[in-house]
C-alpha cells in the first residue's frame, strides 16, 4: 500500500503537466481530464485510509521513500513520504473538498477561454499541497510550501488582464515569501541543532537541546505560519486573495492551503511542547488575529471579503488551538476539518450568487435572494449555521471544544484565551448573519451593471450546485461524526492527547457560546434585519472605517515598505550610479588628467626631442662616470 | 598516450571558430549552421568527459601534460575535478543555446558593404570564447590559466562593442557610443584585475619556483614549501582582486550592467552565465587550493562583501527601469551567494556554491534569452513599454516566468537546490550571515514579480498587440534549458556526484570541518 | 704628435654638430651638424684604432660611413619632399605628427 503514496501527488501533478504543457487541443476535454484525476487522487485516498483503519494505532504510518534529493555531504535531503492520521485527513480534505472544487469550477469557468489552464492551475495545487502534508521531512515540506504558494500566485491573478489582480497576486506571494523566509531559517537551525530535518528524528530528540533554541525553532515556524494562514502580522494579503476565480477562493483561501500554518505547528507539536514561550506567542498571534479577523470581517461590504475576514478568524481559533499544546492540537485539527467543508460551502455559495448577479460583488446591491436561488440559499444557510456554531451542526463542536480548552490553559491566560474566544464567537455569528441577511433577505436592492444588463438571478447549473449540497451535508454531519467516532482516539498517536481541566464546567461552556451566538445574531438582525440596508455605505464609526481599510494595517505597509523601499531603491541606484561608478571614473579621469598633462611633452618640434635625448645621454654618462668614481 | 580528450574539447571549438570565420560573406547561414554543428560536437565531447570521469576516482582526472615554455617551468598542463566537469558541461551546454538564439542577432544591415561579414565573426567569437573558458576550467598550470583569462576578453570585448541590440530605444549613434563605452569599461576593470594578478603569478614563481597547481599545492601541504604569511596574504589578495572583478563582487560591479545591458541577449548570457563564472571557479580553485591561510584570514571581510553584493544587488535589481538591466543586478546577487557558499568553508555551502555557479548560468540563460525574444520584438528594454504580453503571446509570458522563478529559487527548480545549500552551509558556519543572506530570497521575489507583473500581466500595451507568440526556433532554446531546470531542480544527483569528492578535497586543502550539530540523532533509515 | 690631440678635436667637432642640431632650423643645415658628428665620431674611432694598436675602430668607421651614406640618401630624399610640398626647410615647421 505504501507505494501508493506517490500516486495521491503523481495524478494531479501529471494532470497539471499535461494541462499546461497540451495547448489548445485540449481545450475542449481539460477540464474532464483535470476532475478526473483530482478524484483518483481522492480514491486512492480512501483505499490507503482503508487500509489504515484496518491496522492498530499505533503501525498506521506508512512510509515511502522514493530517492535522494540532494546527496551532499553532511546533508540528507530526500524525497520521501510519510502518511500517518494526521497526514491522512489532510489528504482526504484536500482531495475530497478538491474534487468537488473541481467540479463546481466546471460549470462557474464555463465561458472563460482559458478554462483548460484553471484546471491546469488547480491540478498543481493539489499535488502541491498534497506535497506539503505528505513529506517526511521539513525541506520537503518548504518544496510544497513554496509550490501551493506558486499555485496560489497563479491562480489570484488568473484574470491577470485585471491590474488588481496581478498586484494582489504578486503581494500574496511577497508576503508569504516574508513568512518563508522563517521556514528556511526554522530549517536551518534544525540543521545546525540537529543535523538532519527530517520529522522522525528532529521531533524525537527535541528534547534534548536547550530551550532557547527550540523557542527561537518555534518562532520561526510560527512566523511561517503567519505567512501561510493569514495571521497577524503577515494577513494583509488574504483580502486582496479573493481578486482570484471564486472556486480558488474556496480551495485555496478557506479549506486548504491557509491551514498549512495548522499543520505546520500540529506537526511540531514536540517542538512547541518544550518551547513554552513560543506557544504563548503561537496563542497570542491566534487570539489577536481571531479578534482582527472578525473586526474585518463585520465592515466588509464585499461578500468574498467579508467570508475572508472569516477565513482569518476561523484560522485564528486554529493557531490558537495548536499553541494550547496537547490539550488543544486535535481540536485545532478538527476545527480545520469542519471549517474547510463549511467555509468552502460558503465559499461556493458566494460564487454562485455572483453567477447569478453578474459578478456583484457588493453585498448592498444584493437582498431578497432566498426565493431566486432556493437551492443556493438552503446549502449557504446550512454553512452559515455551522460556522456561528449552531448547535448540533458542525462548528459547534469544533468551536465549543477550542473554547473549552482555551478556559482549560488556566490561570490569567486562559480566562484571557476563554473570553477572546466567546468574544469571537459572537462577533462570528454578527457577521455571519449580516452577510446572510443582506444578501438573501430583504428587499432587491439590485442594480444594472457596467453594460447596462440588469440581473437575471438564476439557480447555478447542477455541476455547480451539487459540490455546494454535499459540502452543505458535510457542515452539518461534520461535527457530529466526528464527535461521535472518536475523532480524538484517531488523532492522539500523532499529535498526543491530554484532557484539559477547565476551570468551569463544560456544560457552562456550551451555554454561554450558545448565549454569545444568539447575542450576535440578534444584534445583526436588530441592525440589517428590522431596517432596510442602504444600498451606499454610510460613512460608519472611526472603527467601522478602520476596519474597511482592514484596520490600516495595508496603510502602514504602504506607508513603510513600499514607500520606503521605493525611495531607498531609487536612491541606491543613484548611488551606484554616482558613487560606486563615480569612483572608478574618478580613478581613470585622474588618470586621463595627467596624461593630458604629459601630453605636452610631445610639441612636435625636432629640436626639442634632440635636447632631451641629449639631456638624458648627458645624465647618463654623468652617472657612469659617477659610479666608477664611487 | 591515450586520446587527449580535454584538449579534444576545447580544441574543437577553437578550430571550429576559424572554419566560421572563413565562410565566405554570401553563406551566412552556413556560418550558422557550422557554428551550431561545432557548438554541439563540442557539447558531445563534454558530454563523454563527463561520463568517463570517476567520482571516487583521483582529484584531477585526464590528465594532460606537455612542457611548454621550459625556461620558466611553464607546462601545458590539463585535468578537471569534478568542479571543473560540471562546469565545463555547463559552458557546453549553453553555447548551442546561445548560438540558436542569436540566429540573427548579427545579420548584416541593407546598409552595410556585401563584403562585410559581420555574421561569421558574431558566431566565431562566440566560439573563441566557448574554447577559451573550456580550457580555462582544465587548466592546472598557473600560468596557462593566466593566460586563458586574459585572452578571452579579446573576443568578449569585439562582442561586446561590436554587435547591440538592433532595435534600441534612442538613436544608433547614441547606441553605439554606449555599447562602445560598455565594451570599454568591460575591458578595463578586468584588465586590471588581471594586471594585479598578473603580478600575483609572477610572485608566486618566485615563492614556488615554478606554475603547476598540483605540485605547488602537494609542496604546500607536505610542506616542503614554507610562505610566509604576509608573503601569501599578499598573492591570495591579487588573485582574489582578479576573480572578484570577473565574479563580480560588490563594489567591482558595476561594469556588468553595463555589459549586459548593452550586449545582445544571448552574447549577454555569454558574460554572466559562461565567462563570469572562471571567476568564482577560480576562487574555488586557485585561492583556496593555493593559499587556504589567507584565505581563512580574508573570509571575514569577504563574506561581508559578499552580502552586500547580495543585498545590493537584489535593491539595485528592484529600481531598474530596464529589463538587461535588472537581470545584471539580479546576477550580482547570485554572484554574491556563490561567493558566500565558497567561503562559509563547509561542505554545504562549496558543494552549494558549485551547483549555483551551473543552475544560476541555466536560469539566467532561460530569463535572459527570452528577455532577449521579447526585446526583439517591441524594440525597447524599457519595462513600462510592455504590459499585457501575458494576453498576446501566452508561451512566451509563461517561460518567462518559468525563468523568473528559477531566478526567484523556486523549489522544484534547479536553482532552489543550491540556494538553499548555500544558506545552509553558511548558517552552520556563520548565524548571522545566513539569515542576512535569507532577505535576499524575499527581495529576488520582488525583483522577478514586479518585472512579471509590469511587462506581461494587465492591460495589453497597443504597441505590443500584434506581438507573435515564440517562434519554433525559440522554442527550441527555452524548452530544453526548462527541462533542465526542472530535472535538476528534483534530482540534482548526477551533478552531486562528481561535485562532492571535489568539495571533500578543497576542504581538507583548507583544513577545515564541518561544524558539529548540537544533537546528535540517530540516522533515519531511509526505508523501512 | 700625441693621438690624444685628434681627440680633443673629435670632441670639439662634435660638439660643434650637437649645437648645430639643437639651434639651426634649417633642415639642411641640421643635416650637415649630423655628418659633422658622424665624422667626429669616425675621428675618434681611428684613433682609438690606432691608440690601442688593433683595427676594430677602423672598421667601426666604414661601417659608420655606409650607414652615414645611407642616411643620407633617404634623409635628403626627406628633405627634398618636404620641401617640395611646404615650400619650406625649416624643421619647426614639420611639427604636424603629435599627439
Amino acid at each position: 500500500m505504501e507505494n501508493l503514496i506517490a500516486l495521491l501527488i503523481g495524478a494531479p501533478l501529471l494532470g497539471a503537466a499535461v494541462l499546461l504543457c497540451g495547448g489548445r487541443r485540449l481545450d475542449r476535454a481539460g477540464h474532464w481530464l483535470g476532475t478526473l484525476l483530482a478524484a483518483v487522487s481522492f480514491a486512492v485516498g480512501l483505499a490507503l485510509f482503508a487500509d489504515m483503519l484496518g491496522k492498530d494505532a499505533e503501525d498506521r504510518a506508512m512510509h515511502q521513500h522514493l530517492f535522494s534529493w540532494i546527496p551532499v555531504e553532511g546533508f540528507q535531503a530526500d524525497i520521501a513520504f510519510q502518511l500517518d492520521q494526521l497526514s491522512m485527513t489532510f489528504v482526504l480534505l484536500i482531495t475530497g473538498v478538491g474534487t468537488l472544487i473541481h467540479v463546481y469550477s466546471i460549470g462557474y469557468m464555463e465561458h472563460d477561454e482559458r478554462r483548460r489552464r484553471f484546471f491546469g492551475y488547480l491540478n498543481l495545487f493539489v499535488a502541491a499541497m498534497l506535497l506539503l502534508v505528505l513529506a517526511d521531512n521539513y525541506l520537503l515540506l518548504y518544496f510544497g510550501w513554496e509550490g501551493v504558494g506558486l499555485a496560489s500566485y497563479l491562480l489570484i491573478g488568473f484574470w491577470q488582464h485585471k491590474p488588481s489582480a496581478a498586484t494582489a497576486a504578486k503581494k500574496a506571494f511577497l508576503v508569504n515569501r516574508v513568512g518563508d523566509i522563517g521556514l528556511s531559517i526554522a530549517i536551518m537551525l534544525m540543521f545546525t541543532t540537529f543535523g538532519t530535518f527530517a520529522f522522525g528524528p528532529v521531533l524525537a530528540s527535541a528534547g534534548e537541546t536547550s530551550e532557547g533554541k527550540l523557542t527561537a525553532i518555534g518562532l520561526m515556524l510560527l512566523l511561517a505560519a503567519c505567512g501561510k494562514s493569514a495571521q497577524v502580522p503577515l494577513q494583509s494579503w488574504l483580502g486582496d486573495a479573493m481578486e482570484g476565480p471564486t472556486p480558488v477562493s474556496a480551495l485555496i483561501h478557506a479549506a486548504t492551503m491557509v491551514t498549512a500554518g495548522v499543520y505546520l505547528i500540529v506537526r511540531s507539536a514536540d517542538i512547541f511542547d518544550a518551547a513554552p514561550d513560543a506557544q504563548l506567542v503561537v496563542t497570542i498571534v491566534g487570539a489577536v488575529t481571531l479578534l482582527f479577523g472578525a473586526i474585518v470581517g463585520c465592515a466588509k461590504d464585499d461578500i468574498k471579503k467579508a467570508l475572508a475576514g472569516s477565513t482569518m478568524s476561523q484560522i485564528g481559533y486554529m493557531i490558537l488551538a495548536a499553541g494550547l499544546g496537547p490539550i488543544g492540537y486535535v481540536f485545532a485539527i478538527m476545527h480545520l476539518v469542519t471549517h474547510g467543508f463549511f467555509k468552502a460551502g460558503l465559499f461556493l455559495g458566494a460564487g454562485s450568487v455572483m453567477h447569478g448577479m453578474n459578478d456583484e460583488v457588493d453585498m448592498r446591491k444584493y437582498g431578497g435572494l432566498r426565493k431566486y436561488m432556493p437551492l443556493t440559499f438552503v446549502t449557504f444557510g446550512l454553512g452559515y449555521l455551522a460556522i456561528i456554531g449552531f448547535p448540533g451542526l458542525s462548528g459547534f463542536f469544533s468551536k465549543d471544544k477550542i473554547i473549552e480548552a482555551a478556559f482549560a490553559k488556566g490561570g490569567t491566560e486562559g480566562w484571557i484565551l476563554g473570553a477572546v474566544t466567546l468574544l469571537g464567537a459572537a462577533i462570528t455569528a454578527y457577521y455571519m448573519t449580516r452577510v446572510m441577511l443582506m444578501t438573501f433577505f430583504g428587499e432587491k436592492r439590485w442594480q444594472d451593471d457596467a453594460d447596462g444588463n440588469p440581473p437575471h438571478p438564476h439557480e447555478s447549473p447542477k455541476s455547480m450546485v451539487i459540490p455546494m449540497v454535499l459540502l452543505a451535508v458535510g457542515s452539518v454531519a461534520g461535527g457530529a461524526v466526528f464527535e461521535f467516532t472518536g475523532f480524538v482516539e484517531w488523532l492522539e498517536p500523532v499529535t498526543g492527547f491530554e484532557h484539559g481541566h477547565a476551570p468551569i464546567s463544560a456544560a457552562a461552556v456550551t451555554a454561554a457560546t450558545v448565549a454569545v451566538m444568539v447575542i450576535g445574531v440578534g444584534l445583526a438582525y436588530l441592525q440589517y434585519g428590522r431596517r432596510p440596508v442602504p444600498v451606499v455605505a454610510p460613512r460608519g464609526s472611526l472603527l467601522t472605517r478602520a476596519a474597511r481599510r482592514d484596520l490600516l494595517q495595508d496603510d502602514f505597509n504602504h506607508a513603510v515598505f513600499v514607500t520606503g523601499g521605493t525611495h531607498l531603491t531609487r536612491s541606491l541606484v543613484y548611488v551606484d550610479h554616482t558613487l560606486v561608478d563615480g569612483v572608478v571614473n574618478g580613478t581613470a579621469a585622474s588618470v586621463g588628467g595627467l596624461s593630458g598633462r604629459l601630453r605636452k611633452l610631445q610639441n612636435g618640434y625636432v629640436r626639442s626631442y634632440a635636447v632631451s635625448m641629449f639631456g638624458g645621454t648627458a645624465v647618463l654618462i654623468a652617472a657612469t662616470l659617477l659610479m666608477r668614481a664611487v | 598516450m591515450s586520446f587527449p580528450l580535454l584538449t579534444a574539447t576545447a580544441a574543437v571549438p577553437a578550430v571550429g571558430a576559424i572554419l566560421t570565420a572563413a565562410v565566405p560573406a554570401g553563406r551566412r547561414t552556413a556560418a550558422k549552421w557550422l557554428a551550431l554543428l561545432v557548438s554541439l560536437a563540442t557539447l558531445v565531447l563534454a558530454a563523454v568527459v563527463f561520463a568517463r570521469f570517476e567520482p571516487g576516482g583521483d582529484r584531477y582526472q585526464l590528465v594532460e601534460s606537455h612542457s611548454w615554455i621550459r625556461d620558466f617551468g611553464v607546462r601545458y598542463e590539463l585535468g578537471v575535478d569534478g568542479i571543473g566537469v560540471a562546469l565545463i558541461a555547463l559552458t557546453a551546454l549553453l553555447i548551442p543555446f546561445i548560438v540558436l538564439a542569436g540566429w540573427h542577432d548579427a545579420d548584416p544591415l541593407e546598409t552595410q558593404s556585401k563584403r562585410w561579414r559581420p555574421t561569421q565573426g558574431f558566431f566565431a567569437l562566440i566560439l573563441m570564447v566557448e574554447a577559451m573558458v573550456i580550457l580555462s576550467f582544465e587548466a592546472t598550470d598557473v600560468f596557462l590559466f593566466y593566460i586563458l583569462f586574459e585572452a578571452m576578453l579579446i573576443p568578449m570585448y569585439f562582442l561586446i562593442g561590436g554587435f547591440g541590440d538592433r532595435a534600441h530605444g534612442g538613436t544608433d549613434e547614441n547606441a553605439a557610443a554606449q555599447r562602445s563605452y560598455a565594451a570599454v569599461k568591460f575591458l578595463l576593470y578586468n584588465l586590471v584585475g588581471g594586471l594585479i594578478m598578473l603580478a600575483a603569478v609572477i610572485g608566486l614563481y618566485v615563492v614556488a619556483g615554478n606554475f603547476s597547481l598540483t605540485e605547488i599545492a602537494e609542496a604546500r601541504a607536505n610542506g616542503s614549501l614554507e610562505m610566509a604569511g604576509s608573503t601569501e596574504k599578499w598573492l591570495f589578495l591579487g588573485f582574489f582582486f582578479a576573480f572578484a572583478v570577473k565574479a563580480p563582487l560588490w563594489p567591482l560591479h558595476t561594469w556588468l550592467p553595463n555589459a549586459m545591458g548593452e550586449a545582445t541577449a544571448p552574447v549577454a548570457v555569454l558574460i554572466t552565465a559562461v565567462v563570469d563564472k572562471v571567476g568564482t571557479f577560480a576562487m574555488l580553485r586557485f585561492c583556496l587550493g593555493l593559499f587556504p591561510e589567507a584565505s581563512k584570514w580574508a573570509t571575514p571581510a569577504i563574506v561581508v562583501l559578499a552580502l552586500i553584493s547580495i543585498v545590493y544587488g537584489a535593491l539595485l535589481a528592484v529600481g531598474q527601469r530596464d529589463i538587461k538591466r535588472l537581470v545584471a543586478y539580479a546576477s550580482i546577487s547570485h554572484f554574491g551567494f556563490i561567493v558566500l557558499g565558497i567561503f562559509a568553508m563547509t561542505s554545504q555551502g562549496q558543494s552549494g556554491a558549485t551547483l549555483y555557479m551551473v543552475n544560476h548560468g541555466i536560469s539566467t540563460a532561460a530569463l535572459m534569452l527570452v528577455a532577449g525574444f521579447l526585446i526583439s520584438r517591441r524594440g525597447s528594454r524599457l519595462i513600462a513599454d510592455y504590459g499585457g504580453v501575458q494576453k498576446v503571446a501566452p508561451v512566451l509570458a509563461g517561460t518567462f516566468l518559468i525563468g523568473g522563478l528559477a531566478t526567484l529559487s523556486l523549489p522544484g527548480l534547479a536553482p532552489f537546490v543550491s540556494e538553499f545549500l548555500v544558506l545552509v552551509g553558511t548558517f552552520a558556519r556563520y548565524p548571522a550571515a545566513g539569515v542576512v543572506a535569507t532577505t535576499g530570497i524575499v527581495l529576488a521575489a520582488l525583483y522577478v514579480l514586479v518585472l512579471y507583473q509590469r511587462t506581461m500581466t494587465g492591460p495589453v500595451k497597443e504597441e505590443v498587440r500584434s506581438m507573435p507568440d515564440l517562434r519554433p526556433r525559440e522554442l527550441a532554446v527555452v524548452v530544453p534549458l526548462i527541462a533542465v531546470l526542472l530535472f535538476l531542480g528534483v534530482f540534482p544527483k548526477p551533478l552531486t556526484d562528481v561535485v562532492n569528492p571535489a568539495v571533500r578535497h578543497t576542504m581538507s586543502d583548507v583544513q577545515r570541518t564541518d561544524p558539529q550539530p548540537e544533537v546528535t540523532v540517530q540516522k533515519v533509515e531511509a526505508a523501512k | 704628435m700625441n693621438p690624444v690631440n685628434y681627440l680633443y678635436l673629435a670632441a670639439l667637432l662634435f660638439t660643434i654638430g650637437a649645437v648645430g642640431v639643437l639651434i639651426r632650423r634649417n633642415a639642411i643645415v641640421v643635416f650637415m651638424c649630423v655628418e659633422l658628428m658622424l665624422n667626429a665620431c669616425n675621428l675618434a674611432f681611428v684613433t682609438f684604432s690606432r691608440m690601442h694598436g688593433n683595427l676594430d675602430g677602423q672598421i667601426i668607421a666604414f661601417f659608420t660611413m655606409v650607414v652615414a651614406a645611407a642616411e643620407v640618401v633617404v634623409g635628403l630624399a626627406i628633405i627634398v619632399s618636404v620641401f617640395r610640398s611646404r615650400h619650406s626647410a625649416s624643421v619647426d615647421d614639420a611639427s604636424l605628427m603629435k599627439l
